[in-house]
């Protein structure tokens, strides 16, 4: 079997975030991070290959951006994904939720994968939808937040916390899945794995070549659109102590709790 | 134009989730304001009088599946997509929380619309719904159209306030065929309680440890320091709640609690948005993490940089020291 597992580059965690006031979307010049959810979709998807429950062939990992994505599928690979597939094109440019799910199943079914894992959200988006919208286009069973699968005959039993507690689910395969940071401890690449990273094969696809529009993808194929972006309500920023002498923080803490009466 | 659809949540025996009454509550208001209705959705077991009584949340109707089962997204996507076609709405909305993101996703790509996800307020434009979306750790907050219908509205957690208007709705039952890939995914077990059953919602103090505590060991020193203080009690991100740190009872946040206590005092805490919208509202917060980046410090009223374990046992044996 073959499991697809979605990546996606991400601006780095420490770099301020900005929006392209023209064009009203994410500044991504500076991207340089594969998004840290990711990793544990990744883990999870090498640890079944290495694993003997599901008989995987091969670990395929892909994402859809500009010419730096490959980055992100550079360290995909040197975790353990045995190729990668990026869908690159500027008709994506300016894609929203609706869009871009539309583009991702569309590369995602010219591999026909088995299972595919994703990460629960990404850092700069903070959206946990793809994977459900990916799901539906490809019309497969889907949950997302999951933070344990077990593999049970041809089934695999997720775990996920929702609104009333642990939901235990089963999954028939083909299905998507997107996973929680509290589903595994994803390795460090070794040395080798990263020097080789390079050399694993990597397709890169234009949307014709995955038969996509380009009236699907980009502003054309987004139905929001963002009118204007304001600021949030001024809020007086907080007090910042910076910890140097413990003692000296401590008498600090104690003296602002009695200040506000909450000791 | 058409109205506004509201899934309504509840806990398999019809006891609706706060969050889905907020929702009816805010498509109410918004129905009026554009000149149209708010009708519920709902799925699974739910009784004639626990369906009707959602009127006095603002909806004038309440289509219930009762085939369908309660809990899982897809499902839910068969029977909202249906009514959509059957009786044509301009938008769908969802209150904070898990279901709503994946339904609302699911309907996104079944129905070829447009979603906006955390929203955080919605208004009323030229006869048209805006939604008022918080970016980038909140730093901004862009206003988002929908350029076909129907739109498809996701709220955050307590985005919403529930407000009892005192109506009745219309009943109707409706049959659903599910999809074939809807019926591939089947709940063994729903709402399992993990860990003993703490009260955090009462206490006047919470300390909040995140998985800057490094380990399950590192609730210790949170327990001997809330207890410090006269009503104080522990709580915990959801982070460390699915390593098996700390009971699910004491998990603020989107699939956890949300409280307001005098103080929130987060430790190894690093203020994502999912924990934010829980305790948001404490009346103060102080932060203590070592990461001088972290999110939690653009909305403490006291942050600490530096290490917990230097700090924290100090800081408990000082209030010790005080109570005497």
């Amino acid at each position: 079997m073959k499991i697809c597992v979605l990546v996606k580059e991400v601006p780095d965690a420490a770099v301020q975030k900005r929006i392209d006031p023209q064009t009203m979307w994410l500044d991504r010049s500076g991207e340089n991070n594969l998004n840290p959810f990711d990793t544990h979709a990744i883990e999870a998807a090498v640890r079944f290959k290495e694993g003997d429950e599901l008989d995987v062939d091969e670990v395929v990992a892909v994402t859809m951006g500009p010419d730096s994505a490959q980055r992100a599928l550079q360290k995909a690979v040197a975790l353990g994904a045995d190729r990668s597939v990026h869908l690159s094109d500027s008709a994506l440019e300016g894609s929203d939720v609706c869009a871009t799910g539309r583009a991702l199943a569309k590369v995602l079914e010219s591999e026909n994968p088995d299972l595919v894992l994703l990460g629960q959200q990404s850092d700069d988006g903070e959206c946990y939808t793809i994977g459900a919208v990916v799901a539906e286009h490809l019309k497969m069973p889907s949950l997302t937040q999951v933070v344990g699968i077990e593999v049970d005959g041809d089934k695999l039993k997720c775990e996920r916390q929702a609104e009333y507690g642990y939901d235990t689910v089963a999954l028939s395969m083909p299905a998507v899945i997107s996973v929680g940071d509290a589903i595994n401890e994803p390795r460090y690449p070794s040395l080798k794995a990263i020097m080789g990273a390079k050399k694993k094969p990597l397709d890169t696809k234009s949307i014709a070549d995955v038969g996509i529009e380009a009236s699907q993808v980009g502003e054309d194929g987004s139905r929001t659109t963002v009118i204007a972006l304001n600021e949030p309500p001024a809020k007086e920023p907080g007090e910042i102590i910076e910890d140097e002498d413990t003692a000296e923080t401590v008498e600090k803490i104690v003296s602002w709790l009695d200040e506000r009466k909450l000791i | 134009m058409g109205g506004i659809l509201v899934y309504a949540l509840h806990d398999g025996n019809g006891e609706f989730n706060k969050n889905s009454l907020g929702a009816l509550s805010e498509a109410g208001r918004l129905a009026s304001e554009l000149g149209t209705e708010a009708a519920a959705l709902v799925v699974g077991d739910v009784s004639d009088e626990q369906a009707q009584g959602l009127g006095n949340y603002g909806v004038s109707k309440v289509y219930r599946a009762k085939d369908v089962p309660e809990g899982l997204a897809q499902p839910i996507v068969d029977a909202m997509a249906k009514v959509i076609a059957d009786d044509g709405f301009s938008y769908v909305l969802f209150g904070g929380g898990l279901l709503g993101f994946e339904i609302g996703a699911g309907l996104t790509a079944r129905l070829d619309a447009g979603v906006t996800m955390e929203v955080t307020s919605v208004k009323v434009a030229d006869g048209k719904l805006v939604s008022e979306r918080p970016i980038l750790q909140d730093s901004q907050i862009a206003d988002v159209g929908y350029v076909s219908e129907p739109g498809i509205i996701i709220g955050r957690l307590n985005a919403f306030d529930v407000e009892e208007s005192g109506g009745t709705a219309e009943l109707v039952d409706i049959d659903v065929e599910l999809s074939e890939w809807s019926t591939r995914a089947e709940m063994l077990n729903r709402g399992e309680q993990r860990g003993e059953d703490v009260d955090i919602e009462a206490a006047d103090v919470l300390v909040g440890g995140g998985r800057g505590l490094g380990s399950a060991e590192g609730f210790d020193a949170c327990e001997e320091l809330a207890e410090t203080f006269p009503n104080g009690a522990v709580a915990a991100t959801r982070a460390v709640v699915d390593a098996g740190w700390y009971p699910y009872a004491a998990q603020i946040g989107q699939t956890g609690k949300t409280v307001a206590p005098k103080l929130y005092l987060a430790v190894g805490v690093s203020g994502a948005i999912q924990h934010k919208v829980g305790m948001a509202n404490s009346e103060a917060i102080l932060a203590i993490n070592k990461d001088p980046n972290a999110p939690i410090f653009e909305f403490s009223d006291l942050g600490v940089v530096g290490d917990l374990n230097k700090i924290m046992p100090k800081l408990t044996e000082a209030l010790k020291a005080r109570k005497g």
